[in-house]
Order: structure tokens, then C-alpha cells, then sequence
């Protein structure tokens, strides 16, 4: 093949790809971030200016939100990883055959229905008039109607539901990747159990714990349903902040902002995690 | 086999040119309205005698005005904001083409909705809505456990706490503010004045958040909210209100002292609608009174058809005139049109309120 024909055949290849990153992601984010940089001054007349994100610095109720988002996303991922750490670990090194697979299938059942019915079904187990509220009265435990929605705690309970999958995937990966010898040795040698899992097994799954978490912060950063529909009056999430600029407020040019400010500060948080743990965003994607 | 082959064809061929003399004169009618506006024995009714089709999207008043501003007004043929939020709207984005009033038959309204609508969604001296279904919100109340519920300050009621629900939207902060005495619909031209009253509005809802369950956002959750029994008292549509009375008769819609807001929904033209003819023939169509009336039972509602009234349903006229003496409906806020740029301020009061511990 002449080397004109192979410079073809490689624009023709690439083609999809880049269509797909201009089309859907270069050019909005361009829109949007010509939007977020305009100020309304008047009735339609608008002007060029940061006004827009200065408000986010000023208005110390549109930081907090951000914060305390922030600050549950990472709580979330920190639960996820701990409730999804041994559940993968039984599946890669303990279940065998068909019991694998059919645990495998428990973690992916529930993404069968869709994001919006799985929080409806948390609505209907945590709302006063409930599926849990019947079975604690029942049981005598307790004296009345108990109401276990619209609270900070159920918002963690539907975060960690939705991400568990993600969390636990790349784990299971990692870790089937682990060679069960080494462990044998380390028992051989003296070692602990406790110290296995700090010198061995934690080391080698790193690059899969931190691909889970990325995606889980990431996930839960961004959710709009599951704090909204399940949490309280007075929890607020960044992303229904966000929402409201935009539809209820009509205010498109402060929606915009805030969605840039979203983008920017969450990708600054996972960055610093990676670098106080040691780890490069390549080495956590390289092994999936 | 050949001959039938043949006259098949010969069939075919018949029905793709009658399909296409039909698409000359028929239009596809996008239609975005409100859930019951549209029902479906209407839209047979209307297709089977006009050839026009019908696309029904739901939504509301917000929606509406965000999904015609991301397209400049494309994308829907036909629109039902309320009469409040066009002029605004189109003085700010330009969303809407002016109505050709003499394709509209005048007579089939009631004159007074009629020159009321057209008066608040005049913009440059163009007319841009007609009335269509109207109704108020007010209060949802269980006589049976919150008797006492009378107004809307009655749900700051310490004897009502974690039982009382309402939305965190403008409807709101204008309801508490005619409660406090306030005319928020006369201070609507003059900022200060009106950010005054908001800020008392603001302080307000924070003392009462202690008996607020949630504020809801759908109308089906605060309807499944107060039949359960988790809420007791609520703010929300009368519709709603009569709804639950009609499988509960402790509950029922209370028009409160200080007056329930009134809202009328109605067709407007998206500016870049290209079914202006199919647009205009389901105006026509859906005010004659014996078709108002079959959107009045499926939305709960009246509209301003002259004459529907007749064909209503008694049991939803007996609702009505148990929550509406007719001191209570003298008594009605009608909404003024919203100035352009007052929703931010109210924005941020709402995120206070929402924020506040």
C-alpha cells in the first residue's frame, strides 16, 4: 500500500472518533463556556465579563453546596470501597464456577432497571409509610411510624446502591490478576493476615482501587436523582444548583459557570488524590 | 399470481397517492402542553376530522420556556404557558410569534378571560396568548387531623410540625407574602419594594422549615404524600385537592383567607412553528364547549370555553362550588405578567430558604 493510500485509510479510521470528540464535546463545552462568560446586564443585552464566576466566590451558600457535595461524594466513595472490597475480593480468589458467576450477576441485576426505579424503590423501603418502618413496628422495636427518608443518610445509602457495581468491577479485575502464590508464601514466611493485605494485597490493587474511586467520586459528584429525590429540605447538591440556574431561574450564564466550576474543581480533587496516593492517572487507567 | 400481484401494486400505488394528497393539507401538530390538557379521545376526535396529526409532549411552565429558548422557539407547533410568564419571556428571548386574532373564533371564549389574557401577554402592541384552562392553588388540607388550616400561614402552625409540605417556588413566596398582609403583585413593577417583601417572605418560611416534611416537587408525590397520611396540610392545586376528595372526604382543597392564586394556561406560537394552520384548527377545535368539557374531566379544570360549563360533570361542579363561595372566588389573585429578571431574585431567596438550618 502506497503511503498516500495508508494516510487514508488512517483519516478515514480516526474520523468517527474525532467527529464524536468535536461534535459532542469540544463544540458544547466551547458554547458553554461562551455562555458562562456572558453577564446579563439588561432585557436581552448582555456583556462579556467573569461576573458570573465571581458570584460562586461571593455567595458563600453556592461554596458550601459545593463543598458539602464534594465532601459526600468522597464519604460515598470511601463507604463503596469498603463494602465493595471484600465482596470483589470473595469473587476473584474465593467463589469458584457457577457460584461466581451468580454473585457476579447479584452485583449487576440491579443496573437492569434504570437509575430513576431503583431510587423509587429505596423511596417505597425508607418513606414513614414504608416497607421498614412496617417491619420495625412489627417487630416491637418501634412504638410509631418511623421516617427514615428525605435525610443525609438515605442520600448515602442510594450513592453507594448506584456505584457499587463500579466500584466492585475494576477490583475484581485487579485483584483475579494477583497470584494466589504470593499470598501462600507471605503465609508461609510468618506473615499476618492483616499484614498480607497492607504489603500484597492492597499494593497490587491499587491501580484498580483507584480507577473505582475515580469513577465512583465522579459518579456521585455528578448525580442529580438520587440527592434530590431521596434527600431532605435541607440538602442541597451542586448539580440541582445547577439544574435551577437553568431551567427555574432561566439564568443559563450562571448555570454554565457553575457547570465549568463543577468540571474544573472535581478534576482538581481527583488530581490530589492520585498525587497523595502515589499514583498517575495513567497507571490507574492503564490496567482496567 | 401475476393478476394479483398486479391489482397489489395497483393498491399500493392507490394508497400512496391518497397518502400524499392527504399530506398536502395535513400538518403534524407539536403540541407542548400540560398532562390532561390533551387527552386522548380529544386527539382521535381532532385527527379523524381535521387529517391534522397530533404530537403531545408534557411539562411545565418553566420547561416550556427553557426548551423553546434552547431552540429559539423550534422544535413545537403549539405551546400553553401560563398567562403570566409570556410577556417576560418573550421580551427576554424572543421565543414566540405574535397571534393572528382573526383565525381565532373570539366567540367561543368567555369575553372577560378572553381580553384579560390578551391585555397580559400583549408585548409592542402584539397579542401573544389566548386563554385556555385555568384553575388556582391554594391549600390541600385532612380536616380530620389539621382542622385548624385556614390560610397559609396556618401551616407554620407548631402543632403541625414535620406535617405540612409546599413547593420552594414563586408561587410560594407570592402566597406567604398576601398572607403577611403584603400586595406582592403591586410591588412587581418596583424592585426594592418587592425585595423587601421577599425578605420578610425569606424570614418567614425559615422559622416554619421545623414542620415542613419536604418540599415537593411533582404533583403525583404530594398527592401520594398527604392520601398516606405523612402530610396533613399542603400547598397545592385545587385540582389536586378534589382529586383526594373524591377517594377521601376528609380531604379536600380550602381556598385560603387571604386568597388562592389564579393561574390560566394558554396557546401561544412558538416563533419557529411550522404548523400555524394545524395550530389554529386545534385552538378552534378544543374551545367549542362539548370538547372543553372533555378536557375539563380529564384535567380537573375549567377553561374559558363560553358554554362548556353546560356539559360538565355535576360532582366536580359541586367540589368546586363547596371550595369556591362565591366571596372566594371574588377573593382569587389573578397573576400579572412576570417582569422580566424578577425570577433571579426570587432564586436566591428560595436558595437561602432552602440552605437555612
Amino acid at each position: 500500500m502506497s503511503r498516500p493510500a495508508g494516510r487514508l485509510t488512517l483519516i478515514l479510521l480516526l474520523a468517527p472518533l474525532l467527529l464524536w470528540l468535536t461534535l459532542l464535546i469540544v463544540i458544547p463545552h466551547a458554547a458553554m463556556l461562551f455562555v458562562s462568560l456572558r453577564e446579563r446586564v439588561g432585557v436581552g443585552e448582555y456583556a462579556f465579563g467573569l461576573g458570573n464566576y465571581l458570584t460562586f466566590l461571593a455567595e458563600p451558600l453556592y461554596w458550601n453546596t459545593f463543598v458539602r457535595t464534594a465532601w459526600m461524594s468522597v464519604l460515598a466513595t470511601a463507604l463503596t470501597l469498603l463494602i465493595g472490597f471484600p465482596v470483589a475480593w470473595h469473587i476473584a480468589k474465593i467463589a469458584r464456577g457457577r457460584a461466581r458467576q451468580a454473585l457476579f450477576l447479584a452485583c449487576l441485576a440491579p443496573f437492569w432497571a434504570s437509575e430513576l426505579v431503583r431510587t423509587y424503590g429505596w423511596m417505597i423501603l425508607l418513606r414513614e409509610s414504608g416497607v421498614f418502618s412496617a417491619v420495625l413496628q412489627w417487630a416491637g422495636l418501634a412504638e410509631g411510624p418511623v421516617e427514615m427518608l428525605y435525610n443525609d443518610v438515605a442520600i448515602m445509602v442510594g450513592l453507594v446502591y448506584t456505584s457499587m457495581l463500579f466500584m466492585v468491577v475494576p477490583l475484581v479485575t485487579t485483584l483475579d490478576s494477583l497470584d494466589d502464590s504470593l499470598i501462600e508464601a507471605a503465609y508461609d514466611l510468618g506473615a499476618s493476615g492483616w499484614t498480607i493485605l497492607r504489603e500484597i494485597v492492597i499494593p497490587h490493587a491499587r491501580p484498580g482501587i483507584a480507577s473505582g474511586c475515580i469513577v465512583v467520586f465522579m459518579m456521585s459528584l455528578g448525580n442529580y436523582l438520587t440527592p434530590i429525590l431521596l434527600g431532605g429540605k435541607s440538602s442541597l447538591w451542586f448539580t440541582g444548583l445547577i439544574y435551577d440556574q437553568f431551567i427555574t431561574r432561566f439564568n443559563w450564564e450562571q448555570g454554565a459557570a457553575f457547570g465549568f466550576l463543577l468540571l474544573g474543581l472535581s478534576s482538581a480533587i481527583v488530581w490530589a488524590g492520585l498525587r497523595l496516593s502515589g499514583q498517575s492517572l495513567r497507571s490507574a487507567m492503564a490496567r482496567p | 399470481m401475476a393478476r394479483s400481484t398486479l391489482r397489489a401494486v395497483a393498491a399500493l400505488a392507490g394508497a400512496a397517492l391518497a397518502l400524499g394528497a392527504a399530506s398536502a393539507s395535513a400538518e403534524t401538530l407539536r403540541l407542548l402542553t400540560w398532562g390532561g390538557y390533551a387527552p386522548d379521545d380529544v386527539v382521535a376526535m381532532f385527527e379523524k376530522e381535521t387529517g391534522h396529526k397530533v404530537e403531545v409532549t408534557l411539562s411545565n411552565n418553566e420547561e416550556m420556556i427553557a426548551k423553546l429558548r434552547a431552540t429559539g422557539g423550534g422544535g413545537f407547533d403549539l405551546a400553553q404557558p401560563s398567562q403570566d410568564r409570556i410577556a417576560g419571556a418573550q421580551a427576554e428571548f424572543g421565543i414566540y410569534k405574535p397571534l393572528d386574532l382573526s383565525r381565532i373564533d373570539a366567540a367561543q371564549f368567555i369575553p372577560s378571560m378572553l381580553e384579560a389574557t390578551k391585555r397580559n401577554t400583549t408585548v409592542d402592541g402584539k397579542v401573544y396568548g389566548v386563554p385556555h384552562v385555568w384553575g388556582t392553588s391554594g391549600l390541600v388540607v385532612n380536616k380530620a387531623k389539621a382542622p385548624g388550616v385556614k390560610d397559609y400561614l396556618d401551616l407554620c402552625d407548631p402543632a403541625l410540625k414535620g406535617r405540612v409540605s409546599y413547593r420552594l417556588k414563586r408561587p410560594t413566596l407570592i402566597a406567604f407574602a398576601f398572607a403577611m398582609g403584603e400586595d406582592p403583585f403591586a410591588a412587581y413593577a418596583d424592585p426594592d419594594a418587592y425585595k423587601a417583601i421577599l425578605d420578610k417572605v425569606e424570614k418567614k418560611l425559615v422559622e416554619c422549615k421545623a414542620n415542613v416534611k419536604t418540599y415537593w416537587s411533582g404533583g403525583d408525590e404530594i398527592l401520594n404524600l398527604l392520601r398516606s397520611g405523612e402530610v396533613w396540610a399542603a400547598m397545592a392545586w385545587d385540582t389536586g385537592g378534589w382529586k383526594l376528595n373524591a377517594e377521601n372526604p376528609d380531604i379536600t382543597f380550602v381556598a385560603p383567607a387571604s386568597g388562592a392564586l389564579g393561574w390560566i394556561d394558554t396557546f401561544a406560537l412558538p416563533k419557529r412553528g411550522r404548523a400555524d394552520d394545524a395550530a389554529y384548527a386545534w385552538i378552534n377545535f378544543v374551545m367549542r364547549p362539548e370538547i372543553a368539557a372533555r378536557i375539563t374531566a380529564s384535567a380537573g379544570n375549567f377553561t374559558a370555553s363560553k358554554g362548556a360549563d353546560a356539559f360538565a360533570d355535576p360532582a366536580l361542579k359541586a367540589r368546586f362550588q363547596a371550595s369556591f363561595p362565591p366571596e372566594a372566588i371574588d377573593n382569587i389573585k389573578w397573576y400579572p405578567p412576570v417582569p422580566a429578571g424578577l425570577e433571579a431574585m426570587e432564586g436566591a431567596v428560595l436558595d437561602r430558604v432552602k440552605a437555612a438550618q
